[in-house]
């Protein structure tokens, strides 16, 4: 029993008091990555003995030194009396999709691995002015173009704590594994489809997307810009509130970032969800998946206890004193994922012109005759197959000739989704919810492998998450027990137009109604087989 | 009606304006999967709108910082943007010739 078991809460509050001290928590929380996370991820990677199956490998880098001079100021700061901040002596691992000046900033992308940024996203900022210790980058689909997390240049890619076998979902894998396996408490991640919730769901932990604009987008390398939203993973709900407090508000760098006042989310936790109305709808019980042959759309059932698991946490709610709203309609819900396929390809498309080994980043080594071929072979060698994939894609579906068809449609079909929730949370109109409650995937995490190469499927992860990105809204993931092969599974909740504070007060009192649930005290394969070593 | 399929040549073009290149390997299998995506995005046509749906660029309608003022704020730093470069001399970035109309390579 060390300081990797507390949570961020019972850190800072014994940090603060100076009866904890901030390299203690640090050098813990590196002992415990020494323990469980086996090589960090990198190029070319050579043949690996087979040990290394059972790691966790989360991070891409761990910024030991970095850590270290922060829980040194961390240390003289409550030496001196001086306020710390609100997350003194936490470690924080950083989605390695974030500039942090001081570190190399790879998104996960040949055509960055020397990319060390001269400046620090504003979010990273947050956190280190409020006393977070930056433990390291966690590794990612390449540009967070993924849901598994196996597309990252740099391998060996992060594998579930739950069973190594098994991925820990994406694009955020690092960052939930890394969490799952106690190596940090907090992480930062983004979401642009569900690249938050759905690896929280798959890694039994909780994540957080907040509101568009809530978390400012400065110093994230973007891929889809109308879409992407920072926020945190954490191991329970009071500790995203805490995260969240720091890294929500407005910043003059991101002119999409909200100018509303930020409330006090760990203040709304406790005020219980008594009267609260709470939905489940059943167009969230199923997906809709195409032929990818013929393009025709049939049904497809979900596994069963993922909806089992939607009943039990709404039986749960109900017992606290929620309401409970059936029949729920959100018929453009099945629209989710072919919109994002046209919206998110368009803008990362846009995003990745950028990349071409003239001001940072790979150049190809290979003589060239004139900056055409320079710019070609650059991203020929520099970017893997997802980056090539949807840059194809984007330029496909908004190129003049089809961009009517395509994109415009899509743009219109946005409009469809968001209003199915502005209907369902309207005050004034039929079912006037506080939130809606779905699962956060189709299945549990599914095997190494079993989708990587088949990305229809791969995106069709995201089903039940990405209505939230096209939408704007927040949503949370939460653990709410483990399949028969002792698999995670995560429920969400979609919530109102910056009301992450009613989402956190309804996730965090099923929580703690189901403290004691014997599900909850199962730990995770990869922290058993670094006990028996 | 839009073709069903991106053909190999409609494939190649399309290659060439995203400034790539790709093996036998490589195009083969990401043509298959572009068709396979277009596929999939092909009932966003047959779902009926009304004409008075906007389209959406957010989802959210954008309450996002007012306009600053228009002022010039240096980096600190220049010189550690200028060293990220693959090639520089002088303080300027360094790349090979650029193709004149009619004599680029494709």
């Amino acid at each position: 029993m060390n300081t990797t078991s507390l949570s961020a809460l019972e850190i800072v509050l014994r940090v603060r008091a100076g009866e904890l001290s901030a390299m203690q928590v640090l050098e813990e929380h590196l002992a415990q990555i020494a323990a469980v996370d086996g090589i960090p991820g990198q190029l070319d990677l050579p043949a690996l003995p087979p040990r290394e199956e059972q790691k966790v490998h989360a991070f891409i880098q761990v910024t030991t030194d970095l850590a270290r001079q922060q829980a040194e100021q961390i240390e003289a700061k409550v030496a001196r009396g001086e306020d710390p901040g609100p997350l003194a002596g936490v470690p924080v691992s950083i989605k390695d999709i974030f500039c942090v000046q001081g570190t190399t900033t790879t998104a996960g992308s040949r055509i960055l691995y020397n990319f060390r940024p001269p400046y620090t996203a504003t979010t990273v900022a947050r956190l280190e002015q409020a006393g977070a210790l930056i433990l390291g980058k966690t590794n990612l689909d390449e540009f967070t173009y993924g849901s598994s997390s196996e597309s990252s240049a740099f391998q060996p890619h992060p594998n579930n704590p739950w069973n190594t076998q098994h991925v820990t979902g994406g694009s955020s894998g690092g960052s939930a594994a890394a969490v799952a396996a106690y190596e940090t408490p907090l992480s930062l991640g983004t979401d642009t489809g569900g690249s938050i919730r759905q690896p929280a769901a798959f890694c039994g932990v909780v994540g957080l997307k907040p509101t568009y604009g809530r978390t400012s987008r400065y110093g994230l390398i973007a891929f889809g810009s109308s879409l992407d939203c920072p926020g945190p993973l954490a191991r329970n709900v009071s500790d995203a509130a805490l995260m969240l407090q720091v890294l929500a508000g407005a910043d003059p760098k991101d002119s999409t970032s909200s100018i509303q006042p930020v409330p006090d989310y760990l203040a709304a936790l406790a005020e219980g969800v008594r009267g609260l109305r709470i939905g489940i709808s059943p167009d969230y019980d199923h997906i809709a998946y195409p032929d990818t042959e013929t393009g025709e759309m049939g049904i497809q059932a979900i596994q069963p206890e993922m909806n089992q698991a939607v009943r039990e946490v709404a039986q749960v709610l109900a017992s606290l004193g929620a309401e409970i709203i059936e029949n729920v309609p959100m018929p453009n819900a099945r629209h989710g994922i072919p919109t994002y396929f046209v919206i998110s390809r368009v803008e990362a498309a846009s995003n990745l012109h950028r990349f071409d080994g003239v001001k940072y980043g790979y150049r190809t080594q290979k003589p060239v005759q004139d900056l055409t071929e320079l710019y070609r072979v650059t991203r020929a060698e520099g970017f893997g197959l997802q980056p090539k994939l949807r840059i194809l894609m984007g330029m496909y579906v908004s190129a003049a000739a089809h961009a009517a068809h395509y994109y415009q449609k899509a743009l219109r079909v946005r409009s469809l989704i968001r209003a199915d929730f502005e209907r369902a949370f309207d005050p004034t109109g039929p079912y006037r919810l506080d939130a809606l409650l779905t699962p956060t995937t189709p299945t549990t995490a599914f095997r190494r492998k079993e989708v990587l190469r088949d990305t229809v499927l791969m995106q069709y992860s995201d089903q039940m998450t990405v209505g939230a990105n096209h939408a704007g809204i927040p949503a949370i993931s939460i653990p709410a027990g483990l399949d028969p092969q002792g698999l995670p599974i995560g429920v969400q909740f979609f919530g109102n137009d910056f009301r992450e504070d009613i989402i956190l007060r309804v996730a965090y009192a099923y929580e703690q109604a189901t403290e004691l649930a014997p599900w909850r005290q199962e730990i995770p394969q990869a922290l058993r087989a670094a006990e028996v070593k | 009606m839009l073709p069903e399929k991106i053909t190999r040549e409609m494939f190649d073009k399309l290659v060439a304006l995203a400034a790539l290149e790709l093996d036998e390997e490589e195009s083969e299998y990401l043509r298959t999967e572009l068709n396979h995506q277009l596929a999939a995005v092909k009932e966003l046509s047959e779902i009926p709108i009304d004409e008075d749906i906007e389209p959406s660029l957010h989802g959210i309608n954008c309450q996002g910082n007012p306009p600053r003022p228009d002022e010039w704020k240096p980096f600190p730093d220049p010189d550690a943007i200028l060293a990220l470069a693959p090639e520089s001399r002088e303080r300027y970035f360094v790349v090979p010739d650029i193709a004149q109309p009619g004599q680029e390579g494709q």
